[in-house]
């Protein structure tokens, strides 16, 4: 069961309120694609819907949440913390598993960075460490996706990459995306959020960019 | 410029510490004291490293001490950052750590005597009280963000192991490093109450006049906490932890019979134990506080305020010194040589030098504190001068010191001088050991007097002040908007 339903949805920051109150109902196999401009709302409906569900679901925030005094390795094992006893968690903490840095090694070569495991996150460029993220939220292998501009600072090609790669492993997710033509490409259901409600909800077949556009 | 409020805090604190003055006993009363000091700086520059055959042991156990009592205050004081949200906690930790190192000493060798426990547990409890604040700010500051992103289920020790120690721990490492520095002269002074570090020889050669070997002794302190990061390494840390305990030296064993005694009859209030019972209590604390605590309290604040103002005004001269507005390269190592030399050495012992050569008043101790904690501060501030850039036109000399470095360092040159108003009133309590008539003074001859029920009240008392100047300090860097760094 990897779908939600979400009614009467309100957030507010300092008394004024963000979002809502709105609803939206995602099934399984849904992928939708949160559209709207900056500051509409979109990354407060993310967190929300990540409480709704309590964290089961794979999450990346738009400030990535690296620990990055850790190195790569550990940034993804932390994905599956939960999956693992106290003294097996402890000691990878000082010396990780073979089986698990495989695993680790394996995803980051999907995300072309193989020979980043072992470096430690703060040494790392802006789209490293935003595939790090993603590296976590795949390792964590849930049935959802929430993820927050996780391309935003990839170039092209890259971003086709792990958009590809997102479609894959996820069947349910929603993915805040600024850019018009990936979240066409890539998503079945684009919502388009303005003033903190949903201003837009159609299929993507039935949606050109043109008709996206108003939003911004 | 009156209007600004941090320079009408520091015109009020100058004030209160000249009035201080008119109150204060300073005065240089050794009939020769410039003959002596000539001879002391004579003794340092001739330093004799052969003469005394204790000296080697003497500095091996100071290591030992500062080790295992830092060790064993940096563990107790992380379990206790743990909980220390809880306010009890709170209150017992600020407790413990406004409560000198030489005090738990003293307290400790009326029932152990001179066992290595007395030294070990003297250090290891008020620095429990410090790691704990300092460390659960620093576990405060770091990043939620990942603790909120782990998969719900995930147990407690691994979300703390993997959320939270790796953002903390470079700045629990230094800090700790600089706090086994601290234990290093807080071990060595240990010395003065009887242990058998650097302090009990420094003493013994100071009394026989043989000065060459108290050179050698500083000198060998200085290269000892110089060369710190030399020999303290990461990978050596576990040798030297577990190695320490067997360097301690075999003191005397415990007479647990004495422990016992201490506890049910030293400490009790005298009334108690005679016939008054409580009803005589009011005027026995009547009595102490007026014959005792008052003159004690009272010095020690004037003592305390004197000594405050005092050390800013050296770190204001001093900063200059290692600042790279000023001076070639030359004049800022010296001033570097210098500033280390203030801040390794003990105000305690830079006290006692001061007072053997210009014998008793309060003088050698305020010019002690100022030189150490000015020269600490001045350090401070002089590196965060480094770091403005000026502009290509800036004045030079004087008026680049006054027009473009003072104004822009003064806040946190005051923040760091409130935060160390209480390590400074700590300091000028414990100097009374001494001879200057501060509360150090009343709680080390009511001991002499085996009066431990005294001795206890008076501790309380001073523990109470400490704590009471560091809500104080704590209020006014508040208020003036100050911010400081634990590292300090």
């Amino acid at each position: 069961m990897s779908g939600f339903d979400l009614t009467g949805l309100t957030a507010s920051f300092g008394g004024e309120r963000v979002i809502g109150p709105l609803s939206l109902s995602v099934r399984e196999g849904d992928r939708v694609a949160l559209v709207g401009r900056s500051g509409a709302g979109k990354s407060t409906l993310i967190s929300l819907i990540h409480q709704q569900v309590q964290g089961h679901s794979s999450l990346v925030p738009q400030n990535l949440g690296l620990v990055n005094a850790l190195q790569v390795f550990h940034n993804v094992y932390m994905g599956r913390l939960d999956a693992n006893a106290t003294w097996y968690n402890t000691l990878t903490l000082i010396r990780p598993f073979a089986k698990d840095a495989r695993e680790v090694k394996a995803l980051l070569s999907e995300l072309g960075m193989p020979e980043k495991v072992w470096i430690p996150a703060a040494s790392l460029s802006g789209g490293q460490r935003q595939r790090v993220a993603i590296a976590r939220a795949l390792y964590r292998n849930s049935d959802l996706l929430l993820a927050d501009e996780p391309v935003s600072a990839l170039d092209g090609p890259s971003a086709h990459m792990v958009m590809k790669l997102l479609k894959q492993r996820f069947r349910t997710s929603v993915i805040a995306l600024h850019d018009v033509e990936l979240a066409l490409a890539y998503c079945t259901r684009i919502v388009g959020i303005q003033n903190g409600q949903i201003a837009l909800d159609e299929p993507s077949e039935k949606l050109t960019p043109a008709d996206i556009m108003p939003l911004y | 410029m009156l209007s600004s409020p941090t320079v009408r805090a520091s015109l009020i604190f100058t004030a209160v510490a000249l009035v201080g003055l008119v109150f204060a006993d300073i005065a240089i009363t050794a009939a020769n004291p410039w003959k002596d000091l000539g001879r002391f700086f004579l003794g340092v520059v001739t330093p004799d490293f052969f003469s005394t055959e204790g000296l080697a042991t003497a500095l091996l156990r100071t290591v030992a001490f500062a080790f295992v009592g830092v060790a064993l205050g940096s563990v107790c004081g992380f379990l206790l950052a743990l909980v220390y949200r809880a306010y009890p906690v709170r209150i017992f930790c600020a407790f413990i750590r406004a409560i000198h190192e030489l005090f738990w000493a003293l307290i400790f060798l009326q029932f152990f005597g001179f066992h290595p426990l007395t030294g070990v547990l003297a250090i290891a409890i008020p620095y429990s009280g410090i790691f704990a604040k300092v460390y659960s700010e620093i576990l405060e500051e770091a990043d939620p963000e990942p603790g909120r992103l782990l998969p719900p289920g995930t147990g407690v020790v691994s979300a703390f192991l993997y959320a939270r120690i790796p953002d903390c721990w470079v700045q629990m490492r230094t800090y700790t490093a600089y706090r086994l520095e601290c234990g290093l002269r807080s071990s060595a002074i240990l010395g003065f109450v009887g242990l058998p570090t650097l302090g009990f020889y420094l003493e013994s050669a100071f009394s026989q006049g043989h000065y060459s070997d108290a050179g050698a002794m500083l000198i060998l302190f200085y290269v000892l906490i110089a060369t710190l990061p030399l020999w303290v390494r990461p990978k050596l840390l576990p040798v030297y932890v577990l190695g320490a305990p067997f360097f301690l030296g075999d003191g005397m064993p415990i007479v647990w019979g004495n422990v016992a005694r201490f506890f049910t009859q030293d400490i009790v209030p005298a009334p108690l134990k005679g016939e008054e019972g409580w009803s005589g209590m009011g005027t026995w604390l009547g009595d102490l506080f007026i014959t005792q605590a008052l003159p004690g309290i009272w010095n020690t604040v004037i003592l305390t305020q004197i000594a405050l103002v005092a050390t800013g005004i050296i770190a204001l001269l001093a900063f200059p010194l290692i600042s790279t507005h000023f001076g070639g390269p030359v004049r800022r190592t010296s001033g570097h040589v210098f500033l280390v030399i203030l801040r390794s050495t003990p105000e305690y012992i830079l006290a006692y030098i001061l007072l053997q050569l210009w014998g008793p008043s309060m003088l050698p101790a305020v010019v002690a504190l100022a030189l150490h904690n000015g020269g600490i501060i001045g350090h401070l501030i002089g590196r965060q001068s480094s770091s403005i850039v000026l502009r290509p036109d800036a004045p030079t000399g004087l008026d680049r010191y006054t027009y473009e470095l003072v104004p822009r360092v003064y806040r946190s040159f005051l923040a760091f001088l409130f935060y160390r108003w209480e390590i400074i009133m700590r300091e000028t309590a414990i100097l009374g050991i001494l001879g200057i008539y501060t509360l150090g003074f009343y709680v080390d001859s009511a001991i002499q007097n085996i009066q431990f029920d005294k001795a206890m009240v008076l501790i309380l008392i001073t523990a109470s002040l400490n704590i009471g100047v560091d809500i104080l300090g704590r209020f006014i860097r508040k208020k003036l908007a100050l911010q400081t760094m634990p590292t300090c």
